[in-house]
């Protein structure tokens, strides 16, 4: 039996029935999914960490997650005395409600038959599908500025103030990186997407013909990089988790969500977005349910119902790359997390974004290529006179700085109380509760934003 | 093209939850002028764009529905949640909230919809364009921006840029005019 992959025309057919069930699946995929997915991710790490992890309730820990799930619906539901009451109670649902809405387009296989009805394995999709997910991932983040504003704690308004900042941010430099995905698929749809996967095509070279992996994480890799390191932003995990950094917020955005439901609804919206942004890094850069390469010399691999097995398979190793990172690296500091996002990650992709397009002007056959060329050459070249003017700009500045540094010290050297000097000041405003006039700076410079 | 168009009795299903979108968004968007609570006010903003994306979709011009939430609600109210939260965040009624200037503004207001209502009927009136499904999505939109509408677009684009570079160059103290 072949199976074509399902494109655009193969959708709004379904039954309701089906859609119902298709919709049933997922919520219930998801769920199973959060329940194993933090038994996973907590034995992992301690494995990571020579130590056992959960290994009590149930074989091997199994029911951990439920005996938790248990506890929290259990507790005692408590509404902080001066919250907003209306917001606190909605944060939680806004919050998980956009998480599962994303899966909504998400590919898990071809088509199959279903009680008698050809149905591919995908709830929906639209011709801009992958904007359905961005959007539902910029109304998730209400859940975390709301959550933070109404519970009415300083902790938890600067996580939110965090989080608001964060994700916006990462969210350009992630909408960015599909970008070259669209210019090489030609399409927003996933399924059109996962389909354009399918086959590379063979690249010519001295009679040879060699072919090419037909997975966008290989010819366009700047890209999967940058949404690697985005998903990890977008979803508020370590080492981007500033939102709910326990070390300095206690819980930062949800510290005021004291282990009720209301805090499960947190807890499960982060894993669903987990796998949500998983789900999209597989559709667009690494097959989606296309069988990889070994197994994909089997005929068979890439009909009926086993694809949704390769799907899971990616699913669980993108899962355990976030427990690894997780493991492995420590979080980064607000004024670092944003200046990468803004200074690096952006301009990156724009320039990949660039070259990417070129490239794909270069192969379209009723082209003028003289005309690509010399217009590439010409934004290269004048690219590199913008970067020379700033760049002397820049050693300039710096030189002038470092002098000014170095005659600070020649004047510390000489007279070691002008002050300055890396020793507690010990008349501090807060011993005596209030400044003395010795230490009011008048001359005190204004540190602005984006000027270190 | 030109299409006959069909009388507006009895409403089809679109035209029905298009006006209940329209009426859900000019509601929101009075509660946004009118609600005492600042946070409020940004959280119906966001009911407002939502319905205008709503209303987007129902006319299935689907990817300026998508942009529109991810925009307008993902990016911009948040980011004026965030100037709220950076600034004040008060919970509760603030009492300061009522403008001097609000009999002008809704003067104003009630004059510029007069005349973008009466333009839209006398221009478009009886135009009528029937809705099917795939026109709104990527490619349609781009090539008729990046061939009819290349001079307006590249114009807007000059223009957000040096209201950005504006907006720099008055946020930072430590660049200065020449003396």
């Amino acid at each position: 039996m072949n199976n074509p992959a399902p494109n655009l025309s193969d959708f709004g057919h379904d039954p309701l029935w089906l859609s119902i069930i298709k919709a049933l699946f997922i919520f219930v995929f998801l769920m199973v999914g959060v329940l194993l997915g933090v038994w996973t991710e907590r034995k992992l790490i301690s494995r990571m960490q020579h130590r056992y992890g959960p290994n009590r309730a149930g074989k091997f820990g199994l029911l951990q997650s439920v005996a938790d799930g248990l506890k929290m619906g259990l507790k005692e539901d408590l509404m902080p005395r001066t919250v907003d009451k209306v917001i606190y109670f909605l944060a939680p649902v806004i919050i998980a409600v956009p998480a599962f809405l994303a899966f909504s387009v998400v590919p898990f296989g071809p088509m199959v038959s279903i009680f008698g009805v050809r149905t591919p394995l995908q709830l929906t999709d639209l011709p801009v599908a992958v904007l359905l997910v961005l959007a539902t991932a910029s109304i998730g983040v209400y859940g975390i500025v709301l959550a933070g504003w109404g519970s009415r704690s300083p902790y938890a308004i600067l996580g939110g103030l965090r989080s608001s900042a964060q994700v916006v941010s990462y969210e350009i430099a992630m909408g960015l990186s599909f970008v070259a995905v669209f210019l090489q698929a030609g399409t927003l749809s996933t399924s059109e997407i996962v389909a354009k996967q399918a086959g590379g095509g063979t690249w010519d070279i001295l009679g040879m013909h060699i072919p090419t992996p037909s997975w966008y994480v290989f010819s366009l890799l700047p890209s999967f990089l940058i949404y690697a390191i985005t998903m990890l932003g977008e979803t508020n995990r370590v080492p981007f988790d500033l939102p709910e950094g326990e070390g300095e917020l206690v819980g930062g955005f949800h510290t005021e969500y004291s282990s009720s439901l209301k805090f499960a609804m947190f807890m499960l919206a982060e894993y669903v977005n987990v796998f949500t942004v998983s789900a999209i890094a597989i559709t667009l850069f690494l097959g989606g349910w296309h069988a990889p390469w070994p197994i994909s010399i089997w005929d068979g691999a890439n009909t009926g119902w086993w694809p949704m097995l390769w799907f899971f398979g990616k699913l669980v190793l993108a899962f355990c790359f976030f427990v690894w990172v997780r493991a492995s690296l420590p979080r980064v500091r607000y004024d670092q997390l944003m200046a990468f996002g803004w200074k690096v990650l952006i301009p990156l992709n724009l320039a990949w974004i660039l070259l990417a397009a070129t490239f794909r002007a270069l192969r379209l056959p009723e082209v003028d290529r003289g005309g690509i060329l010399a217009l590439g050459a010409v934004i290269v070249i004048g690219a590199f006179a913008i970067w020379l003017r700033f760049d002397t700009t820049n050693q300039r500045r710096r030189e002038r700085k470092a002098a000014e540094v170095e005659e600070e010290f020649e004047q510390l050297r000489e007279e070691p109380t002008a002050g300055g000097f890396p020793v507690p000041p010990l008349d501090l405003p807060h011993y005596h509760g209030v400044v003395p006039a010795a230490r009011l700076h008048h001359e005190a410079k204004e540190v602005t934003s984006g000027s270190n | 093209m030109t299409f006959e168009a069909p009388g507006f009795w009895p409403p089809s299903g679109p035209e029905v939850v298009f006006l209940l979108l329209g009426v859900v968004a000019v509601g929101s968007a009075l509660l946004v002028v009118t609600t005492r609570q600042l946070v409020h006010a940004a959280l119906w903003l966001v009911l407002c764009f939502g319905a205008l994306a709503g209303g987007y979709l129902v006319l299935t011009a689907e990817f300026v529905a998508w942009v529109q939430v991810l925009i307008y609600v993902g990016a911009i109210v948040v980011l004026l949640l965030f100037g709220i939260m950076l600034t004040r965040a008060p919970i509760g009624r603030s009492a300061d909230l009522d403008s001097g200037n609000r009999w002008a503004a809704v003067l104003v207001a009630l004059a510029t919809a007069g005349v973008l209502v009466s333009v839209v009927v006398a221009g478009f009136g009886t135009a009528y364009a029937p809705l099917e499904p795939g026109q709104g999505a990527a490619k349609p939109l781009g090539s008729s921006i990046f061939r009819t509408w290349v001079l307006p677009f590249e114009a807007l684009s000059v223009l957000l840029l040096a209201a950005l570079i504006g907006a720099i160059v008055l946020s930072r103290t430590d660049i200065r005019g020449r003396e």
